[in-house]
């Protein structure tokens, strides 16, 4: 299976660089480094692994065993639109299992993926803080309370589905 | 004054440290009392009134300071009176007035609930496992009697692994993580980590690509320390045994210089027996049709090598400002996988001379193939070898001819063991033979090349006299000798003093090479060999289980079978004079510049993310 090395921007690469410089390129900061990298490309693919790899001299297996151990991390990179169903007890108990499958539906992707086109990727969190309107899904910054599995649909359309 | 934070800290760990050294900790295990010195664990502890501990994550290589411990498996526990949960030992520090039970039966039971859980996320492949007989899981659960697990959950999948010299099986492993530990911490390569989580997690290469693409050295250290059969070599006894069978083949053999010394321990024999003769009576056996050794290739590397040295000095002390110095020396086949991976701007300095292996299979494959009258393709060389990055080295491109290889399969000193035990050999009973002519004689200084420091002391006993047109006064040049990772030794070259340094693993490899890359480097020559101990701790050799005195048995080996030498220096061999007059003509000439040396490549790029 060969991969084709994905290009990065070097005005992103640049800014990685001086985060890890922020960190006195301390091994030890690893896991803040990656925590701003993902906020810097929204996902962590092995390029930006081998540059922080590289600038905190520590080795890629090493960075990767991190990345993969914090569920936080993602080397999937996510949708134009991420969507984010809570998962929390609240929300749970509400029904946020057929909202989740009813987003798997319609969007044709699992946990973790994204569609095709890159406009959306699914993921599940637990508790946003906001029980009272469970149960919750965000789609970027935006928050939408009491979902049913009805109403999927029409939030998609929201983001020209 | 106030203190700073920092300086605080400093001081605060300053009393701390002469507190541990000054306090002596009394404590009671198995109702014996015993004094330590604290910061001792209980494991040590109940070693020095000899009461074992079985263990099985936890490993520790003695005086050279290798240790793994981890406190993950468990195996070790002990009960700690006043305490409610049972404490592993391998990293319990003793406490004053502490009263440890060793083996009372709810550290016996919990002992036996950590094996059976451990054992049942393990494949039941004992009976045509390689490592069975070595395993260390294996032993303890024939140890600790288990008979049934009691156990049946999910069982770990992971896909096999591999490489042209290691295999990984992670199926079998156990997360003991002392591969790791030698591929990091010990080697510095950092190709190897613990990656995922919980039941998913394995010990991997950077995004669970193949070792085959990773910065692997393939130096085997992380084989050698594997408890299990999820690190094992990749085994070509099968593939030399259809050679010999093949009447078509004329199949030659050579031997390291490091396989003699610990051969032996695969029969019984206790470690740093030399057993040459018989080795070579074993070939015969075995149906080899010329039993030569590789000692006679390293003669031939000192001539190339010790020839480069004192061409590169010369012309340094004339003032050429191009010459490199130091010259490093190029024999370890994981050391140059290393320097290519992680040192791609210092490849112009170590020496271009071939390593001893892959000088026997250029050597056999002209001129002897001349000698005997056999066409290249009909001659099968085949090598035994204390290690298993010669399994890479041999299939390297530049290495063969058409397609044909200088060196057809490396097997390391283990798979040669299997081999005389598969055709019921007896071994310790066979009367000692001698080496074939005309690859087969060697000298002492080629011996050495077993042991770290011995390439560069054998390059010296040459270089000196060709240099100084004088014979040494003393062969023994006890300051390059040693198990000190880094050493460092001036020898006078009458008058001139050539500054030696020796290194061995290559995380105390890397040291050196920092210095020369930032220009503060002080030696002339520096040899590295990747592995603890150089050859005689390699990754091919029988399994030492981290038992220091073995190391140490097989380097006196080495240098007992020096001293019994007649010839000792390489210069001096018959053989090696006589190839130069009949075929490759002066060292460093054009015929050996040909068949004896060699380039290397900037590796970096090589290193392919697999999805």
């Amino acid at each position: 299976m060969s991969h084709i090395k994905i290009q990065l921007k070097e005005a992103q690469v640049n800014q990685l660089k001086e985060v890890c410089r922020s960190f006195d390129n301390d091994p030890g900061e690893l896991i803040n480094v990656l925590h701003k990298a993902q906020g810097i490309f929204g996902y962590l693919p092995a390029e930006v692994q081998e540059v922080v790899a590289r600038e905190l001299q520590l080795p890629v297996a090493k960075v990767y065993g991190v990345v993969t151990f914090y569920s936080f991390f993602t080397m999937q990179p996510k949708g134009l639109h991420p969507i984010s169903i809570c998962m929390g007890t609240a929300c749970y108990v509400r029904g946020a299992e057929k909202v989740l499958d009813e987003f798997r539906r319609i969007l044709n992707i699992n946990v973790g993926e994204s569609t095709a086109d890159g406009k959306f990727s699914i993921s599940c969190l637990r508790c946003v803080g906001a029980c009272g309107l469970a149960p919750v899904v965000t789609i970027g910054e935006k928050v939408y309370g009491r979902v049913s599995p009805d109403g999927v649909k029409d939030i998609l359309r929201e983001y020209e589905f | 004054m106030r203190l700073k934070y920092a300086d605080n800290v400093i001081f605060r760990n300053y009393l701390k440290d002469q507190a541990k050294n000054m306090e002596q900790i009394a404590l009671t295990i198995d109702n014996k009392k015993l004094t330590v010195e604290k910061g001792v664990t209980i494991l040590q502890a109940a070693r020095t009134i000899g009461i074992e501990i079985p263990t099985l994550c936890y490993f520790n290589l003695g005086d050279l300071q290798i240790e793994n411990k981890p406190g993950g498996c468990r195996i070790c526990v002990v009960e700690i009176e006043g305490r409610k949960n049972l404490a592993p030992a391998c990293v319990t520090e003793c406490a004053t007035g502490m009263v440890v039970h060793t083996h009372n039966i709810r550290v016996l039971n919990a002992r036996r609930t950590v094996l059976e859980l451990i054992l049942s996320d393990h494949p039941f492949d004992c009976l045509v496992c390689s490592k069975s007989g070595e395993c260390e899981l294996q032993s303890l659960a024939q140890k600790f009697g288990i008979r049934e697990i009691h156990y049946q959950g999910e069982k770990s999948v992971y896909r096999k692994d591999t490489s042209p010299a290691i295999i990984r099986d992670i199926d079998k492993c156990i997360m003991c993580r002392r591969c790791e530990m030698m591929c990091n911490d010990f080697q510095t390569c950092g190709v190897l980590s613990a990656i995922n989580r919980g039941f998913q997690s394995v010990v991997a290469p950077a995004f669970e690509m193949n070792l085959d693409h990773s910065t692997c050295t393939y130096c085997g250290q992380c084989v050698s320390v594997c408890p299990t059969g999820a690190l094992t070599e990749q085994d070509h006894t099968r593939s030399v045994l259809n050679a010999l069978a093949d009447p078509t083949k004329t199949v030659v053999v050579q031997t390291a210089p490091a396989v003699r010394a610990a051969l032996g321990e695969a029969f019984g024999l206790p470690a740093g027996s030399l057993v040459t003769g018989k080795m070579v009576a074993a070939l015969r056996q075995l149906g080899f049709d010329y039993v030569f050794d590789t000692d006679f290739a390293a003669d031939l590397t000192i001539m190339e090598e010790g020839s480069e040295l004192l061409d590169r000095l010369t012309r340094h002390l004339k003032g050429d400002p191009h010459v490199k110095l130091p010259i490093l020396t190029s024999c370890c086949p994981g050391w140059v996988n290393f320097f290519e991976h992680h040192f791609p701007e210092m490849i112009d300095i170590p020496s271009t001379a071939k390593s001893p292996q892959q000088m026997f299979g250029a050597v056999a494959k002209t001129y002897l193939a001349d000698k005997i009258g056999l066409k290249r393709k009909d001659l099968v060389v085949v090598s035994i070898m204390p290690c298993l990055a010669k399994k890479y080295e041999c299939t390297r491109e530049e290495f063969s001819s058409d397609g044909n290889p200088d060196v057809d399969y490396a097997l390391s000193t283990r798979e040669l063991a299997n081999l005389i035990k598969q055709a019921n050999i007896g071994f310790t009973s066979l009367e000692d033979e001698n080496f074939d002519d005309p690859m087969g004689e060697s000298s002492g200084a080629a011996v050495i090349f077993g042991t770290t420091g011995g390439v560069i002391e054998a390059a010296v006993r040459t270089a000196y006299e060709l240099h100084t047109g004088k014979e040494l006064p003393k062969l023994d040049f006890e300051e390059l000798r040693g198990l000190e990772f880094v050493r460092s030794a001036t020898v006078d070259f009458d008058g001139l003093p050539i500054r030696i340094g020796i290194a061995h693993g290559l995380g105390n490899a890397r040291k050196l090479l920092e210095e020369i890359k930032a220009g503060r480097s002080r030696y002339h020559a520096i040899e590295i060999m990747a592995c603890p101990g150089g050859c005689i701790g390699g990754g091919g050799q029988p399994y030492t289980h981290g038992d220091i005195n073995i190391l140490k048995a097989r380097q006196k080996a080495i240098y007992e079978e020096d001293k019994r030498k007649p010839l000792r220096k390489s210069h001096e061999n018959p053989s090696i004079q006589r190839l130069y007059e009949e075929f490759l003509g002066t060292p460093l000439g054009e015929m050996s510049h040909h068949l004896l040396h060699t380039h290397y490549f900037d590796k970096t790029g090589e290193v392919i993310i697999s999805e």
